[in-house]
């Protein structure tokens, strides 16, 4: 009988990841609309702490995936141990956070179970009776609206921000722990992780900006960057780009906002030339106040923004110092 | 050392997706395409692995016919030969059902190294060259920033570096055969030259089908089932500031002042 919402905490060096608990309570919140029960699953080694942890969460159980070879992630060993566990749990739904780890394993892992994989979901719902999942598709621009097909256990992943860390619900009391034995043949796991590095130790820390100015592709050149260098300066804000303005050296990678560089939640964020590819946007629509200034009135930052302004980013930045500067002058 | 690299050609950027009348998919005929910006990456890894270490670069594309527009493309920059499969069935919004094709395709071939782009720029799913990997037996690493290959050992283990979250890398070792898919940004894709475009011509561009690959769509797996597509509804409410830059940046500036209290 396939009953329970199965969700996967993501752990790395022994500490549970935010968007986990965002999947969790997801899971919380899709298990009372089904009545259906939730469970979580850790993976690792030695990360009983951390099960007692996920523990205190309203659950029907934690299982606890203990083996030599969790102990570093790797795509061949997660899937065995994951397959074993959801053997043993059939669960009706496996819900994952879309992170970088699951993207490495998550399709691999539905393809060896003989299912599809609905990845980076924004909501779901029911529908007659059905549940459809949410997507974003061509940058966010249209949304798609899916189910699954077939027999359970389906699997979906949550992208980062979709839900809320402070919606999870505690426990009276700790959920008991399930403890799985996982076995898994060394000659099976094909790769071998070394060790995690950062290219150069960060010294900019985006994250405790107020203001952000933020550019994207719209600005074209490297030389136009003085433009955005100023008005930056005239707000008293950090410089920050989308992936493209870092990938071709324009501005340093510690500069990047999104899911590859730095989250970040200032009062004001200024996005200037920037779409908002949904990388782009998991990384800032946390901010407080956001503005929006783009040629394409279609660009899904607009979605995001407080205040937009259609048009020519050359026209309105030297508009918009000329402003500052009288302003600050009064 | 025999290189696939997978292509998928997508809607132009500046292309805006409308939706077909009945709201179960885009309105194709509308749209210009272009290459798949990550796969434009791993394109450029598979010719700079070849430069310096000889063998062959195969691409592979599925979709309907305008695909060959990509495909010659990448045989202009100096990609070898290519397999185009002809399908605008599932493969549009299934990744499963893509790979699953593919690896019908290629399988016979014995590929040694397999490159796709990390995600598409249209779906976002992420998923087909993992899948791809999983059912041809091979082992994969995701998000790649470099390729190292040992010296003159191409059967050894190759270290890739994986790209983590929030700035971190990690060093990964993986034998061959193995698949990867490349992040953008790993390299400066180049441009074609008007001699790799007139040898493109002479190239060849192997045609398939699915039928030709002996797989009835109703035999691959259905996992998942497309209820409808629409324009998101917003969930911000979004002032736009209208007139002359001047009126803009004044409107702007005093909402900063008013409401956001900076300045």
């Amino acid at each position: 009988m396939s009953e329970a919402l199965l969700v996967v905490m993501e752990q790395q060096e022994g500490k549970l990841n935010r968007m986990s608990w965002e999947a969790l309570a997801a899971a919380q919140q899709l298990a009372r609309e089904l009545s259906r029960p939730v469970e979580a699953v850790v993976m690792g080694q030695n990360i009983g702490n951390l099960a007692q942890e996920v523990a205190a969460s309203q659950l029907s159980c934690v299982r606890l995936a203990e083996n030599p070879l969790l102990e570093f992630y790797t795509p061949d060993a997660y899937c065995l141990a994951l397959q074993q566990v959801i053997a043993a749990a059939k669960p009706y739904l496996v819900l994952l956070p879309h992170t970088y780890q699951v993207r490495d394993f998550a399709p691999k892992l539905a393809t060896a179970l003989g299912r599809s994989f609905l990845s980076d979901c924004i909501g779901f719902r029911q529908e007659n009776g059905e549940l459809v999942f949410t997507r974003q598709l061509f940058q966010g621009k249209i949304n798609a609206d899916i189910s699954f097909a077939g027999d359970p256990p389906y699997l979906a992943s949550l992208q980062a921000g979709s839900f809320r860390v402070d919606q999870v619900v505690s426990g009276d009391k700790p959920a008991p722990l399930e403890i799985e034995k996982i076995a898994i043949a060394a000659e099976k796991v094909r790769t071998k992780p070394l060790e995690k590095f950062q290219e150069a130790k960060r010294t900019v820390d985006l994250a405790q900006a107020e203001i952000i100015v933020a550019v994207g592709r719209g600005i074209k050149e490297q030389e136009n960057l003085s433009l955005i260098l100023k008005l930056a300066d005239a707000l008293g804000a950090e410089i920050g780009g989308s992936r493209p303005v870092c990938d071709s050296g324009w501005l340093p990678m510690e500069r990047q906002i999104g899911s590859s560089g730095q989250t970040v939640a200032p009062k004001l964020y200024l996005a200037l030339g920037i779409s908002g590819a949904i990388q782009h946007m998991v990384g800032m629509k946390g901010s407080r106040t956001i503005v929006a200034i783009n040629k394409d009135p279609n660009a899904p930052i607009f979605e995001v923004a407080d205040y937009g302004i259609v048009g020519n980013l050359f026209d309105i930045v030297p508009a918009l110092l000329e402003e500052i500067s009288k302003t600050k002058g009064r | 050392m025999k290189i696939l690299i997978c292509l998928k050609q997508v809607p132009a950027k500046d292309s805006p997706p409308r939706i077909h009348g009945d709201s179960t998919w885009i309105r194709e005929d509308d749209l210009s395409y272009e290459i798949n910006e990550p796969d434009s990456y791993a394109l450029e890894e598979a010719l700079q692995l070849k430069e310096k270490h000889g063998g062959e670069v195969v691409v592979c594309s599925v979709g309907p016919a305008r695909v060959q527009q990509v495909i010659r493309e990448a045989l202009a920059k100096g990609a070898d030969r290519a397999i185009h499969i002809e399908d605008n069935s599932r493969s549009k919004a299934d990744s499963l059902f893509t790979a699953r094709i593919m690896a019908e395709a290629v399988r016979p071939e014995s590929f040694d190294l397999i490159l796709t782009g990390l995600q598409s720029d249209d779906l976002g799913l992420g998923q087909t060259g993992v899948i791809l990997a999983e059912l041809l037996g091979m082992p994969h690493a995701t998000i790649i920033m470099e390729v190292q290959v040992p010296d003159g050992h191409l059967s050894g283990q190759f270290k890739v570096k994986r790209e983590l979250e929030g700035g971190w890398f990690q060093w990964v070792e993986i034998p061959l055969p193995a698949l990867l898919t490349i992040q953008s940004g790993i390299n400066k894709p180049r441009y074609a030259t008007l001699k790799g475009i007139k040898a493109a011509r002479t190239k060849e561009i192997r045609h398939l089908t699915t039928e030709q690959l002996q797989l009835k769509p109703t035999d691959i797996l259905e996992g998942q089932r497309l209820r409808r597509v629409y324009v998101p509804t917003k969930t911000k409410k979004t002032e736009f500031l209208e007139g002359s830059p001047q009126e803009v940046a004044t409107k702007l500036v005093e909402r900063l002042q008013r409401e956001v209290r900076l300045l």
